[in-house]
């Protein structure tokens, strides 16, 4: 039986307090597994015609294994890997939408999101509409959206298409709104997935210096990206996963050596994916 | 399962310091959980009110729509009755139709597009942390806006038929109370078993069907009351245990025939509501951090 004394909770509590001010992202051995099914839309009348048949459809994926490793407040941490290596469930994980098997997630801040998919809630609303919708959904209030809605509308450059169902918008606009929702939300921890190469070559210089503004500030990042040109550039640390598990952190140019050289592509393929 | 918990006075999906770790109970939270969907309750009306507005029926047109459509369909089942019982029915018989048909499908309209509510909320439920449970709700929320130009359709009706309004009427206040809690429930519960098996939706147009053939709308308690064998006395017998009877019964005492609803019906009515409401609101709560996986 292990017991506490008052004096020890007081200093246990002063660590957690002074280590929350200085660390951002807290990740500690952190399992991810999952079942899933086969199946693309999995069906009541499918599990009932298959009954008996003692097919198996549902497959555990172990998406993320023993994965460790923090960030400290206005620190830009990068991660790559190739593709199936677990970058995107560790982004939602740490955003809590995805639970951990085991291990443990400490966040200290507000966070937000720019994953894969993008914002767009209802592709049959506005532009206008599904920020509202977004904004409100993570928390913020009414108030708040207004004020940023008009910063958020000019920086994506959607004019008239704002007021216009999301499902006119091309690819590219789409991006360019989900880009200007996510770095105009005040976040402390931005978390991107991604999605920094969003619209054309103007919008791309756009979000970049956007980005290196937010890096200026002093923002938390987590940023996933296959450019390791702008791993390089923005991060000031990396980890490289590889099928689930954390095989290396360092410095971005240690890690996108030592993550070239092991998929045999060399160096100048950076170039070539950067924007 | 896992969850997520913040520290004292913290904030789970917003404020400055999360937790996220598995635990095995299988549901967050429940308190600071419902606190939140309080908090961002603003979400599920901005949805419903988007919704109505990308279905246009928040226009005069689409008002009409939503008071013609159960109309006609009110119209079709007179017809039927009227037809099964040899050309005996009243005027009265209209208003007792109407006003019960008008709160069933309320009821399992809720329940409906509550099925929906997750498998269309996809790309916001892999990007944002927030309680699901604001997704059934804004769809109850939905199907009460749609219900409410049907009341005054009633009430007219009402005023052209039965012809007398009392003050029982306003029972109908907690009959409607009750009528949205378990609608939350039923909601919430179809919202879960639609993301496990995708045709749940399609199934429940014949569900419903037959709930409602087994339900006190085309038919009264009291015209089955003298069968002493056979269908009409089974369901007589039985038809206490419909989840919707109790609601059905205690509007039809209140309104139509304008007296106080017995107790008898207002406990079967909140028993069966707030049942199907914990029921529906675990299993969603006890599902829900499985959703971001299974869309």
């Amino acid at each position: 039986m292990i017991s506490l004394s008052a004096s020890e909770i007081v200093d246990t509590e002063m660590v957690g307090k002074a280590s929350r001010e200085r660390i951002a992202i807290r990740v500690q051995d952190v399992h991810l597994t999952y079942r899933t099914s086969l199946q693309k839309n999995p069906t009541l009348k499918s599990a009932i015609v298959r009954l008996g048949r003692r097919e198996r459809i549902i497959r555990e994926v172990k998406a993320l294994q023993g994965v460790s490793f923090d960030v400290e407040h206005g620190k830009v941490m990068g991660v790559i890997g190739s593709n199936g290596a677990g970058k995107s469930t560790l982004m939602r994980t740490v955003a809590g939408i995805l639970p951990p098997t085991s291990g443990r997630i400490e966040v200290n801040g507000r966070v937000s999101t720019l994953l894969a998919l993008g914002v767009g809630f209802n592709s049959a609303l506005s532009g206008r509409e599904n920020v509202t919708l977004g904004g409100l959904a993570a928390g913020l209030t009414r108030a708040e959206i207004t004020e940023k809605y008009e910063e958020i509308a000019a920086f994506a450059e959607l004019e008239d298409f704002m007021d216009m169902p999301m499902r006119t918008y091309s690819s590219g606009m789409y991006s360019r709104l989900a880009f200007a929702v996510a770095v105009h939300m005040d976040p402390d921890i931005l978390i991107i997935d991604e999605a920094l190469s969003a619209g054309d070559a103007h919008f791309k210089k756009k979000a970049s210096d956007k980005m290196a503004e937010l890096v200026a500030k002093a923002h938390t990042m987590l940023v996933v990206s296959h450019a390791l040109g702008t791993i390089k550039e923005l991060c000031d640390e990396a980890i490289w996963l590889h099928k689930g598990k954390l095989v290396g952190r360092g410095t971005p140019d240690e890690m996108i050596t030592a993550y070239t050289k092991f998929l045999q592509v060399g160096e100048d393929s950076i170039v070539l994916e950067d924007f | 399962m896992s969850s997520a918990r913040t520290s004292a006075g913290g904030d789970e999906y917003l404020g400055e310091h999360h937790v996220y770790e598995p635990h095995r109970a299988g549901l967050p939270p429940v308190g600071p959980y419902f606190r939140e969907v309080w908090r961002r309750r603003g979400f599920a009306f901005e949805l419903a009110r988007t919704t109505m507005h990308a279905q246009n029926t928040d226009t005069v047109f689409g008002q009409l729509w939503l008071v013609i459509n159960p109309l006609l369909l009110a119209g079709v089942y007179y017809l039927l009755i009227s037809v099964l019982q040899g050309g005996r029915s009243t005027a009265a018989d209209f208003a007792t139709l109407t006003s019960g048909l008008f709160l069933f499908y309320y009821i399992t309209g809720s329940m409906q597009a509550g099925a929906t509510a997750v498998t269309q909320g996809g790309r916001l439920i892999l990007n944002t942390s927030f309680p699901k449970m604001l997704l059934p709700l804004s769809t109850v929320y939905t199907a009460f806006r749609r219900y409410l130009p049907t009341l005054a359709v009633y009430l007219v009706i009402h005023a052209l038929t039965i012809k007398h309004f009392t003050l029982s009427m306003l029972w109908l206040v907690p009959i409607l109370v009750l009528a949205t809690v378990m609608s939350l429930g039923l909601a919430n519960l179809f919202a879960t078993l639609q993301v496990y098996f995708r045709d749940t939706s399609s199934f429940l147009p014949y569900f419903i069907r037959i709930w409602l053939y087994l339900s006190p709308v085309l038919w009264t308690v009291d015209k089955l009351r003298s069968a002493k064998s056979g269908l009409h006395h089974t369901l007589y017998v039985w038809s206490p245990i419909n989840p919707v009877f109790g609601i059905l019964g205690a509007q039809g005492e209140a309104v139509i025939d304008g007296h106080r609803p017995g107790w008898g019906v207002l406990a079967f009515g909140a028993g069966w509501s707030v049942v199907l409401f914990v029921v529906g609101a675990w299993v969603f709560m006890s599902r829900e951090r499985d959703f971001a996986v299974r869309l």
